[in-house]
């Protein structure tokens, strides 16, 4: 019974504490009111009766606290006490406050919302059942040119046949649909895969309505099925079970609906929207090609298999196959292997890697500064301080004070900064569709927990480092300080110092990354790509192959029909088609022989990136002609055997002889080479390329790349275009409607997106320095107004205090300048890879970054110090 | 400090307990009566007297309430409560046991 009785107290405790604390008065009171009665018994007047009691009494105020120390709840009683200290102190310099959690809002913010991604693009595992057992599989080429080369399906064919490592293999390759519209609906292309029918079961995926394909299903006689996902089939069917079993459209062609996957669900990427058996999909003779590479493959390893053991069977049955066609250089010659989580996420995770740092360091800076503006204030309090201590105030008393008010500003600053989290990762996954995992980016309990981690550790660090200051032995020193006439000891500002040349440190270090960055790009921007960029739009063409046959005609009228209306348009100056714009990407390449050229030894090979263009597209690019001509226009299907070749290309393949003539076979026919254009950088960060260009009229490829140059506003041009489009095939959605130079600066996001953010923290970094400096050289020349009066009065001239005030606050920042530009060249080796054109230890950036330091570092100290020189020195005496 | 009728740390709680045992009573009583049986020896600072009664209420051993006292006017006072009896047994043979020993040792030197 007794836990009860101590249950009730405790409760009595906390609930009625204010009733508790009247009782005890009274109590007390009681206990005197019969002492004095017993004195006045013993004799004595009512005065004395009363002094008597008081002195035998004692000190009241003592007991009551004694006996209220006995009580439960204490503990929580202090905090509120110290909670309500800390917000009162707050409150009253209200400037101060909203500084400080404006500072650890941002510095917490940042850091919550890149964690977010981190940890959801990089550390969770993936949504697939027993994710560490599947690994994505690649062909190692035979030149060794390319370690993870995509997979050819006939050598996938035997590894799926002959292995015995792993419990499933599927293949996916990329495919384009153009998904016909229902009742009036746009047509729209619809990015897809092509997938062996195992590629869910192998992930451990089951859709979430109908069912998943099989063996049946994925064969060349079988129907035609697919799978759509969530997201696509919200959009477009409102989320109707019933177009399960139904039938939709695909490049012309019937296909039955058989189920809808999971929400979330995103793979091979989250554009991937439709998925169709591969076997089906593709002829049957394609599949068995052992040297056409095409496809990726993802694979689980049986349980007790490791990834080394898996990958080498593969290695030994690829080289098997290449043994067995000696002839064919383009079979590989062993397999390959990626982590999938490292396979899906390894490009971004050194630039999310080096973002999450830039966080951390601006965090850091954020710290500093609210360390550093509480040691201004603690300065401030000193005296108080000194006089709370010589009363007996409790150093620990003092240290928990402290804490809290720290406490409370990165309280409220980090719940400031969850909420700039929420929005900045809101504002990611919307601005970065196109970032592997987007999908899994959430804000959740880890993150929740790690705000709260990190807002203590921001309070203690920041608290601690102030509490430093406030050394409590110093407690005569302090007040004597404060006597009129001396100045302020150096001591008291060398941790302040210590603090800024750190701040200042970090900023540079963030200063000169970014600026590497931002260089880096300008340069991957301004490199020349070969052709004109400006008033040039593109958008990507496909033609059912179901209606337009290839080879055949049927490709070939479209796209003359099609260039000869778009050219006729007022406003156009040129227009053309081809595979692949540059700067579009590598697309393709195909293998060749030089006709005049002696055999190539049994097993080498030559192959250049491939393309295939009307006639006009040179001209309509401003693509040079170097030599001889275009296409004959009018050479159609089997007689337009022309090639062109870029200079790049005849430098390498024909280094002593004149091109034109010449004849390249590809796949067994003869093509004769017509002209020499200029080179193009296929991306703007590889340097140019040999290409092989082939007519578009041989009537071989049904998809392209139109391209239309204007002299005025080309970005007007698109509805026209696609009017036209849709008078010559109402059922033609056109895709990527994008000016050149939207297209490069899409090709450019991810540089573009991670200079400007490391730059906006460097630029946040550079602030909360600057108003470091400031604060702390406002601080000294406050403290020392008195010594720079007499200074004055003695005859220093005004030029002199000011060198000196300024060469006081510029210290720190020189400190800091040198540590920083040290710890610069450990930083920009980290994002070498991340660098194009440039080296890491570039001096013009070094240099610019040095000067702007230093310039906004003399802007913030010549306001203080120029108010310093400007002292009137009678005032300033008479002010102590 | 240091001082003869200085009470040895939680005797003080015994004779409370043993002293609100034998009816309740209000602190000013408590203190009188302990003084009164120990023949004025034991003087009980109110310093000591209200924490150590506060503390056992906290521990469930007494029990307070609110009643009209010998003048007239309210008054907490404390009785010993079930758990505090158990407990004052406990302690007094608890005390038994040292008081005899620690005697035993001061007659055998």
């Amino acid at each position: 019974m007794r836990w009860l009785a101590q249950l009730r107290m405790r409760m009595q405790m906390l609930f009625l504490r204010g009733k508790a604390t009247a009782r005890l008065e009274d109590e007390l009171r009681f206990h005197l009111e019969r002492q004095i009665a017993e004195n006045l018994a013993a004799g004595m007047n009512s005065e004395e009766a009363r002094y008597a009691a008081l002195r035998k009494f004692g000190n009241p105020a003592l007991l009551r606290e004694q006996a209220r120390a006995t009580w439960s709840w204490t503990w929580l009683e202090l905090l509120a006490r110290d909670l309500r200290y800390g917000v009162r102190t707050l409150w009253r310099t209200p400037g101060f406050a909203i500084v400080a959690i404006l500072v650890m809002a941002l510095g917490i913010g940042a850091n919550v919302a890149l964690f977010t991604v981190v940890r959801s693009v990089l550390l969770k595992p993936l949504p697939f059942v027993e994710p560490d057992r599947l690994v994505a599989l690649y062909e190692h080429s035979a030149d060794d040119q390319y370690p993870y080369n995509v997979i050819a399906p006939g050598v996938f064919a035997e590894w799926r046949r002959q292995n015995r490592s792993f419990s499933d293999l599927a293949l996916f390759g990329d495919a384009e649909f153009s998904l016909s519209g229902a009742s009036g609906q746009l047509p729209e292309k619809v990015r897809g895969a092509s997938c062996t029918w195992n590629l869910l079961s192998t992930l451990g995926v089951q859709p979430a309505l109908g069912r998943d394909f099989t063996a049946a299903d994925d064969r060349h006689s079988a129907n035609a099925t697919v799978l759509m996902s969530w997201g696509l089939w919200k959009r477009r069917f409102a989320g109707n079970p019933a177009i399960l079993n139904q039938s939709i459209h695909l490049d012309g062609q019937s296909y039955t609906v058989i189920g809808i996957l999971p929400a979330g669900f995103a793979y091979p990427d989250a554009a991937t929207q439709l998925w169709t058996p591969v076997y089906h999909y593709e002829p049957a003779a394609y599949m068995e090609h052992i040297e056409n590479h095409q496809f990726q493959a993802v694979g689980r390893l049986k349980p007790g298999v490791t990834a080394a053991q898996g990958v080498a069977e593969l290695s030994v049955i690829t080289r098997r196959l290449r043994d067995q066609h000696p002839e064919n250089p383009f079979v590989s010659k062993a397999a390959n292997m990626r982590p999938l989580l490292e396979d899906m996420v390894g490009d971004i995770e050194r630039p999310l890697l080096v973002l999450l740092a830039a966080t951390g360091c601006v965090l850091l800076i954020a710290c500093l500064n609210v360390a550093n503006l509480l040691v201004a204030r603690a300065a401030a309090r000193r005296k108080e301080l000194a006089i709370r201590m010589a009363m007996g105030g409790g150093r620990l008393r003092l240290l928990r004070e402290r804490l809290m008010e720290s406490l409370l500003l990165s309280a409220a600053g980090g719940t400031m900064g969850l909420l700039l989290a929420y929005g900045a990762v809101r504002w990611l996954v919307s601005t970065r569709q196109g970032m592997s995992r987007v999908e899994a980016i959430s804000i959740d309990g880890a993150v929740a927990a790690f705000t709260v981690a990190l807002i203590a550790l921001c309070a203690l660090f920041a608290g601690l480092i102030s509490s430093l200051s406030a050394k409590g032995n110093q407690l005569l020193l302090s007040l004597q300080d404060s006597a009129r006439g001396s100045s302020t000891g150096r001591a008291h500002t060398a941790l302040r110092r210590l603090l800024l040349a750190a701040e200042v440190g970090l900023t540079v270090v963030l200063l000169i990354s970014a600026g590497l960055l931002l260089k880096s790009y300008q340069r991957l921007r301004s490199s020349d790509l070969g052709c004109i960029t400006q008033n040039v739009l593109t958008m990507r063409i496909g033609l059912p192959g179901a209606r337009y046959k290839t080879p055949g005609p049927a490709p070939v009228n479209f796209f003359e029909t099609l260039l000869g209306r778009v050219r006729a348009l007022p406003g156009v100056e040129a227009a053309g088609i081809v595979e692949a714009v540059p700067g579009q990407g590598y697309w393709q390449d195909e293998g060749f022989s030089v006709v005049e050229h002696p055999p190539l030894p049994q097993g080498l090979a030559q192959y250049a990136i491939f393309r295939s263009a009307d006639p006009g597209y040179f001209a309509a690019m401003g693509i040079p002609l170097l030599r001889g001509q275009t296409f004959d226009p009018n050479r159609k299907l089997d007689r337009a055997n022309q090639a062109i070749v870029n200079a790049a290309f005849a430098k390498q393949y024909f280094p002593n002889e004149d091109p034109l003539g010449k004849h390249l076979k590809v796949e067994n026919e003869d093509h004769e080479i017509v002209g020499i254009v200029g080179d193009t950088r296929y991306s703007l960060a590889e340097d140019p390329k040999p290409i092989q260009y082939y007519p578009l009229y041989a009537g071989k490829e049904n998809s392209g790349t139109l391209v239309i140059r204007s002299s005025r506003d080309v970005e007007a041009l698109a509805l026209p275009v696609q009017r036209i489009l849709q008078e010559i095939d109402r059922d033609l959605p056109v895709s990527d409607v994008l000016t050149m130079d939207q297209l490069l600066g899409k090709s450019t996001q991810d540089e573009s997106f991670n200079a400007t953010l490391l730059a906006t923290f460097a630029a946040l970094s550079l602030l909360l320095a600057a108003v470091g400096l400031f604060g702390v050289l406002s601080y000294i020349v406050a403290q020392r107004t008195g010594e720079i009066g007499i200074r004055i009065a003695l005859g220093a001239r005004r030029e002199q205090v000011l060198r000196q005030m300024l060469l006081d606050g510029l210290r720190p920042a020189l400190f800091g300048l040198a540590f920083g530009l040290v710890a610069s060249v450990g930083a920009a080796r980290l994002i070498r890879s991340m660098l194009y054109g440039i080296q890491p230890l570039d001096p013009a950036v070094f240099a610019a970054v040095s000067a702007m330091l230093l310039l906004v570092a003399a802007m913030a100290c010549l306001i203080p110090a120029w108010r310093a020189s400007r002292l009137d020195p009678i005032q300033a005496l008479r002010m102590e | 400090m240091g001082k003869p009728n200085d009470l040895v740390q939680g005797t003080l709680d015994l004779l409370i307990l043993k002293t609100v045992s034998l009816g309740a009573m209000h602190g000013w009583a408590i203190a009188k009566r302990i003084q009164q049986i120990s023949a004025e020896v034991l003087q009980v600072q109110q310093g000591s007297l209200y924490p150590a009664l506060h503390r056992l209420e906290q521990q469930g051993w007494i029990a307070a309430q609110w009643a009209e006292s010998e003048t007239g006017r309210q008054a907490k006072f404390y009785s010993l409560t079930a758990a505090g009896r158990g407990q004052l047994e406990k302690e007094t043979a608890n005390w038994n046991r040292l008081s005899a020993a620690i005697g035993l040792v001061m007659n055998e030197a």
